[in-house]
């Protein structure tokens, strides 16, 4: 039993971590998609693009100048994504504006791979959060531990902010319909802006943990945590903030009893053969609404 | 002084001229109505006051300013308010939630409060219910939702686009009686209906929009007693008795 455990506890822990961070970049694909119907592609180099800041600022600025002048630049990013990429195509096809997230995700990216030279560079050591600690038997960074509690923490806050402010009611009365929250005076812009502005943020943060623990950064770094968050919300129903965490919590979860089992090789391929069978069986994942075309 | 001045105004949807010059007046504290067939741009005319569909040409003045270029929310904050075809209630936030979001605008939150107690007043049915889903209530109930929204915002100019649609006739004579009420309160109505008998009813005046044109004007009893009108809108309501009786107001 003890060896039991002690084999198999940093798996689970590690799940638990991963998965936490998974869940802060699926919030970020889950609210735009409830509002726009857009899955916002650029979203997994938005989360790479916060690394390089990270990596940058740290070198010549401390911590408490880099931290928030990283979260800043990446909310700033989203921001201007959405404004220059997006907003112009609001009353475009549906189709028009994938293809514009799509090419803007390859925008970063070789811009990523034009300024950094592409070669896999070191995330710089957070303090705190990148030193060990021991739980029983596992030896493991403090960001496991932390991961999981800020996700929640966050998450609370978030869907606080949805429940019970004036902008998060306008958020939800946007994403059923634009034309009658403009009769209420709510300007549209203004509340996508929030939204990508809140999704930005949580992928900063999300991209902190999650190269604290995988601390090479390279321009594509960010497209398979990116996938896998894009799963993970799919998984849950894509559009519910509830289900984007739950979905992220057990794909990551999942993948690391996959490498407890030995099978380390198989375990992307898990996730996205899960994509396949949610997409078959149950397309609206475990909190999705039957999809309902805007008139 | 009329309240909103229409002048000239065009329209058009993707080459389409769906509204060719059209030009009315609404009386302050009036309840006028614009009634005309399927497609003859009644709903287009309250959406381009509203500011939901780009205006082509004419003008748009609203006690005594130019609102023609605002965009929607300037035109809300000014005081005019639409409550659109279908209802259009908010179905994922409570009734009080529609409610309050009615008065997203607003920031005085004691005002804001006391137009809530004001519209439960004339709806009790909303109080009630508050705490339900507004997707859960009936379509009378979601009428009243949406007529309660708007008033949250204090409207000056109520435009209102086929509020008795889809109803059954009962509840169609209370969101009528609602209308006069309105009116006698104070607020002005801009009224769109296919049901033109029930309209002309009501309303101290009408205009008869004929794709995209403004062709007969005239007092509401006027123009139900004209004898064209009455051929061309009032025909399925005489030849169906049950329905004008089901739509007396009064």
């Amino acid at each position: 039993m003890t060896d039991f455990i002690s084999a198999n506890l940093p798996y689970l822990l590690a799940g638990i971590s991963v998965g936490g961070q998974y869940a802060l970049i699926a919030i970020g694909y889950t609210m735009v998609y409830g509002i726009l119907r857009l899955i916002n592609f650029a979203h997994g180099d938005i989360f790479t693009v916060a690394a390089y800041v990270m990596l940058y600022a740290s070198a010549s600025l401390p911590l408490y100048l880099s931290l928030p002048m990283t979260i800043a630049f990446t909310v700033f990013l989203g921001f201007a994504v959405e404004r220059a990429a997006y907003k112009p195509l609001r009353n475009a096809p549906r189709m028009s504006i994938m293809i514009s997230a799509i090419g803007v995700s390859y925008l970063l990216q070789n811009l990523m791979w034009y300024v950094t030279g592409g070669l896999a560079r070191q995330y710089p050591t957070l303090p705190w959060i990148s030193s060990t600690v021991s739980i029983y038997t596992a030896t493991t960074k403090m960001v496991t531990l932390v991961t999981p509690v800020l996700t929640l923490v966050l998450v609370v806050a978030l869907v606080q902010l949805i429940n019970h402010t004036k902008v998060g009611m306008a958020m939800r009365a946007v994403s059923k319909d634009f034309e009658t929250s403009k009769l209420m005076g709510i300007k549209i812009n203004a509340v996508i802006s929030v939204t990508f502005i809140i999704g930005s943020f949580l992928a900063a943060v999300g991209s902190m943990l999650y190269f604290s623990n995988y601390t090479a950064v390279t321009p594509t770094s960010g497209a398979m945590p990116g996938l896998k968050a894009f799963v993970a919300a799919v998984f849950g129903g894509i559009g519910s903030i509830p289900g984007a965490v739950i979905g992220a919590f057990i794909i990551g979860i999942a993948e690391n009893i996959i490498k407890a089992l030995g099978l380390t090789t198989f375990s992307d391929a898990f996730t996205f053969a899960l994509l396949i069978i949610i997409l078959i069986f149950k397309p609206t994942g475990l909190f999705g609404e039957p999809v309902h075309e805007k008139v | 002084m009329s309240l909103l001045t229409v002048s000239n105004l065009q329209v058009s949807y993707g080459g389409i001229e769906a509204l060719k010059t059209i030009s009315f007046e609404v009386e302050k504290g009036q309840i006028v109505t614009l009634i005309g067939a399927n497609g003859a741009g009644k709903s287009t005319t309250l959406r381009a006051i509203s500011g939901l569909v780009p205006i082509k040409g004419g003008g748009i003045t609203f006690d005594g300013r130019d609102i023609t270029a605002l965009d929607t929310s300037r035109i809300v904050s000014e005081g005019i308010v639409l409550v659109p075809e279908g209802r259009r209630v908010f179905p994922n936030l409570s009734v009080l939630e529609n409610l309050k979001i009615g008065a997203f605008l607003r920031k005085d939150h004691a005002e804001v409060n006391a137009a809530i107690d004001y519209v439960y007043e004339r709806f009790p049915r909303l109080k009630e219910r508050h705490w339900q889903m507004a997707g859960t209530l009936s379509g009378g109930e979601q009428q009243m939702l949406a007529v309660g929204r708007a008033l949250m915002a204090r409207p000056k100019l109520l435009m209102m686009d086929e509020p008795s649609l889809g109803l059954a006739p009962l509840v169609v004579r209370d969101i009528f009686s609602i209308i006069h009420r309105l009116r006698d309160e104070g607020i002005t109505i801009l009224l769109i209906e296919q049901n033109a008998n029930a309209a002309l009813r009501a309303a101290d005046y009408g205009y008869v929009l004929e794709t995209g044109r403004i062709t007969m004007e005239g007092a509401g009893q006027q123009l139900l007693n004209d004898q064209r009108v009455r051929d061309a809108y009032l025909g399925q309501a005489r030849k169906r008795g049950a329905v004008r009786h089901c739509n007396d107001v009064d």
